[in-house]
């Protein structure tokens, strides 16, 4: 007896156990989970860091009579060229680090600053000599400026493994910089002229070849057209398309057919939505290459589904005793659909037409496809111009050599996970506004 | 140039629209109801319908003429600003002549919603006509592309090496097109993702639904579900650039050689891609497995995890099914992961560790860049993507099969 006792309670103890263990699985599926999730957005944010920010050198120059011509007094000369530009910025080296006459050392010490400083100085005189005519309170020749430079982007990350290297945690790894340049990075820090400021010129540029001056508006302003003609296509098509399914479609084998090819189009890989943009939009239509205008038909294309099944359930949500109303009433079909249902579908509608917008934001596979891959340094002032998107330029930049570019990469993921979780908090507000309303 | 004919067609845009807001205006006045149309508010939509038709039409009417006909050239011969105007003006008149002689017993209403009904059908063809589309144009090419390859050389050929040659005569242009292992390398990969996606998301599909709180419930599905918005793009960059090297290097730890674009770090970040996937579709077939069924299995002695291993997850069986099939499909034509992270070279091999390529790597480096579009190299692309496409819809008609197979068990 108690032999059998023993082992029913042997064996409920293993079954206990066993359910302990399922217990456990589950945790640590989800636990995982959230790990991945975890360690994903610390290493994107670490990454993106240093693109936020970036070193510079302030330095003063003096616009001498010698480089520019003139006289000291004069206004500055109508015309500056990159290489007097570079000049003055030689002497205001010269000024910290000692004068020399050294090509080697010379050419050193313009490695120190990005490689468009020149021509950043060449702007910003010019400007300052507009303004001069303007105001009467520019700068003339002769006079002594004070002037932040940014560091390219090897100086830069010399400076911030310094800076590490002092906290002790990281140990001196810059050593790709040759001796000389490391040498005047450290007077220049003694001397407290280095600094690190906050890079706005990230958010307002296009892309360029060197990454300290690589920005993402041009990708911005490229993905808000495509998605702008996404959204003036889709939208409407995808909600005339519920309408027809929901409210009008007879039960026939054409509206069998057209729910299949919903369902689908929702399941077609992106990359083939690209092949259909390459092989119709282009190779027949001949549209233009790159332009975000086919970019934004594709995505209207791969959107459509999403917007047709939640305009579907939204309409479907609404009780029929408001059609009945309205039917009883003496309203037509129509009136019924456009003046009663469609406005309480609304919120949920729009609900599903955010979240579409936002997969299409991110979405990059079909736009590699119709050629939104080139190098575009310019804003597209058009949907016809060509241009890239903002994943397409994550892509691009991540795959670079250049690590000062993957981690621009990465700034520019944050920015897309910005949008992102706006646009998501939208559409959750949306609903939660909806359903109070009930 | 662009910009101002961009600007001048929104221009005329609002000039449309606020000469059809005029219109209705004017249908609303004393003028039109002593007509005694008809259902008086349908009147008015139908003017601004006819002005916006008959505009439309116009605009539309040098592209369905043939190329020589008088209004072609009158209306191609200026700018589109001119143009949209005058077609504007045109469409105008023709409402405001219906508004003045139409017969006083029009039903305005009955035709307002006969019309919208068919503009409602013409849009819900645009899905028809995408897939339509779709199978046309890889169709298309493929055809042109079995012309210079056979189609058993593609499907069952071992060796994939599109030749780069800057020009079609090149010696060595013609490379050679066996899909296998270019298949391979993409059934490789997503066996890994799968093999990550499926029990994780399973198990956390049935901890949260049957053991969880409702609390842990509503804070961790949410979280779950913010890795289905991801983009790939985020997901690509994180297996290259994060995990791939990670794995090389405990690799190196331990004496193994691993490539730097390693199938296993793109195959487990798309398995990660995919957890919410499985997750969410697994959660909707056990939440469907009526109530009656676990009481059963726990009134007879069996312990939770026994009646969900017994009785509820063999219920739910068909719908998870559906959504591992779902998630499969996903990771075969998932696009931004692989290129970023999986190899180029398609190499015969099922060792996770090296760089094996998949088809929508082919497809994509195939297809970037300038390209000749009579090449067999780019028609090679639309043949992969034939494939890719045949492939998708086949696990995605079975998961379909599945749940209407057997899903409908306890509905």
């Amino acid at each position: 007896m108690n032999k059998t006792l023993d082992s029913i309670d042997k064996h409920l103890k293993r079954r206990h156990r066993a359910d302990r263990r399922y217990r456990l699985y589950g945790q640590l599926a989800i636990v995982f989970a959230l790990l991945f999730l975890l360690m994903f957005f610390f290493s994107i944010i670490t990454r993106a860091l240093p693109a936020f920010w970036y070193q510079t050198a302030s330095l003063s120059l003096e616009l001498s009579a010698r480089v520019l011509g003139g006289e000291a007094g004069d206004p500055l000369p109508r015309e500056i060229s990159e290489r007097q530009a570079r000049k003055l910025l030689d002497a205001a080296l010269a000024l910290e680090l000692g004068p020399s006459s050294e090509r080697a050392i010379l050419r050193a010490r313009r490695a120190l600053l990005t490689p468009l400083a020149a021509l950043e100085l060449k702007k910003l005189l010019l400007e300052k000599r507009y303004k001069d005519q303007e105001r009467e309170q520019g700068v003339r020749i002769g006079d002594k400026l004070l002037l932040p430079f940014a560091l390219s982007s090897e100086s830069g990350n010399y400076i911030s493994s310094l800076r590490y290297s002092q906290l002790g945690s990281k140990e001196e790894e810059a050593s790709s910089l040759p001796e000389p340049q490391r040498r005047s990075l450290s007077i220049l820090q003694q001397r407290g002229l280095i600094e690190k400021r906050f890079n706005f010129a990230f958010f307002v540029r296009s892309d360029s070849r060197t990454a300290t001056s690589a920005g993402i508006w041009g990708a911005l302003v490229g993905s808000f057209w495509a998605l702008l003609i996404a959204f003036i296509l889709a939208f409407p098509l995808g909600l005339f398309t519920a309408l027809h399914l929901q409210e009008f479609a007879p039960r026939n084998r054409l509206t069998y057919v057209i729910e299949v090819a919903i369902y689908n189009l929702a399941a077609v890989p992106s990359i083939v939505f690209g092949l259909l943009g390459l092989s119709i939009f282009l190779n027949w239509w001949h549209l233009p290459r790159s332009a975000s205008l086919v970019g934004g038909l594709v995505l209207a294309l791969m959107t459509l589904p999403t917007i047709v099944v939640a305009s579907r359930n939204a309409l479907a949500s609404v009780s029929e005793g408001i059609r009945s109303a309205g039917l009883a009433l003496g309203a037509s079909r129509e009136q019924v659909v456009f003046h009663h249902v469609l406005p309480r579908a609304m919120p949920g509608i729009l609900t599903g037409t955010i979240i579409g917008m936002a997969q299409a934001l991110g979405e990059t596979a079909p736009l590699l496809m119709i050629g939104m891959v080139a190098f575009v340094a310019q804003a597209p002032m058009t949907p016809l111009e060509p241009a890239t998107a903002l994943p397409v330029q994550i892509f691009l930049w991540a795959d670079h050599p250049d690590p000062a570019f993957s981690s621009r990469s990465a700034a520019a993921i944050l920015v897309m996970l910005v949008f992102l979780v706006v646009m998501n908090a939208a559409a959750v507000i949306l609903r939660r506004s909806f359903e109070r309303r009930g | 140039m662009g910009m101002l004919t961009f600007a001048a067609s929104v221009f005329a845009l609002f000039a449309l629209v606020g000469f059809v807001l005029f219109l209705r205006t004017v249908a609303r006045s004393r003028a039109f109801t002593h007509r005694d149309a008809y259902s008086f508010p349908s009147a008015s939509l139908l003017v601004g319908f006819i002005a916006t038709i008959s505009t439309a039409f116009l605009l539309l009417l040098p592209f369905l003429l043939p190329r020589a006909s008088i209004p072609t050239i009158l209306l191609g011969a200026h700018s589109p600003l001119v143009l949209i105007g005058v077609c504007a003006l045109l469409g105008a008149c023709a409402s405001l002549g219906f508004v003045f002689y139409a017969p006083r017993s029009f039903p305005s209403r009955r035709f307002v919603g006969a019309s919208v009904r068919v503009m409602l059908f013409l849009s819900s063809t645009l899905a028809v006509a995408t897939t339509v589309a779709i199978v046309a144009s890889l169709l298309f090419e493929t055809l042109r592309f079995l012309e210079e390859v056979p189609l058993g050389d593609f499907l069952f050929g071992l060796h994939w090496s599109p030749q780069t040659a800057l020009f079609s005569d090149d010696i060595g242009s013609s490379g050679a097109f066996g899909a296998i292992p270019v298949v391979l390398g993409t059934f490789l990969i997503t066996l890994i993702a799968i093999s990550v996606a499926v029990p994780i998301g399973l198990f956390a599909a049935v901890y949260l639904s049957e053991f969880a709180h409702k609390r842990t419930r509503s804070i961790v599905k949410p979280i779950l579900e913010i890795l289905s918005g991801i983009p790939t793009v985020v997901y690509g960059f994180f297996a290259a650039l994060v995990l791939a090297p990670l794995i090389s290097k405990l690799g190196d730890l331990i004496g193994l050689q691993v490539a730097s674009e390693s199938a296993l770090a793109a195959g487990m970040v798309m398995g990660v891609m995919l957890i919410p996937f499985v997750s969410s579709l697994s959660d909707d077939a056990l939440a469907a497995v009526p109530r009656d069924i676990r009481d059963a299995s726990l009134a007879l002695g069996a312990t939770q995890s026994e009646t969900v291993a017994r009785a509820v997850l063999p219920a739910a069986f068909p719908g998870v099914l559906a959504g591992v099939l779902l998630a499969f499909s996903r990771a075969v034509g998932e696009t931004m992961i692989v290129v970023m992270a999986a190899g180029l070279a398609a190499k015969m091999t099922f060792n996770p560790l090296a760089a094996p390529t998949t088809i929508t790597v082919q497809i994509v480096t195939l297809l970037v860049g300038d390209q000749e579009f009579d090449s067999s190299k780019t028609l090679s692309a639309f043949a992969l993507g034939m494939l890719l496409f045949c492939l998708t819809l086949v696990i995605n008609a079975s998961a379909l099969f599945a749940t209407r197979r057997y899903g409908s068990r306890y509905e």
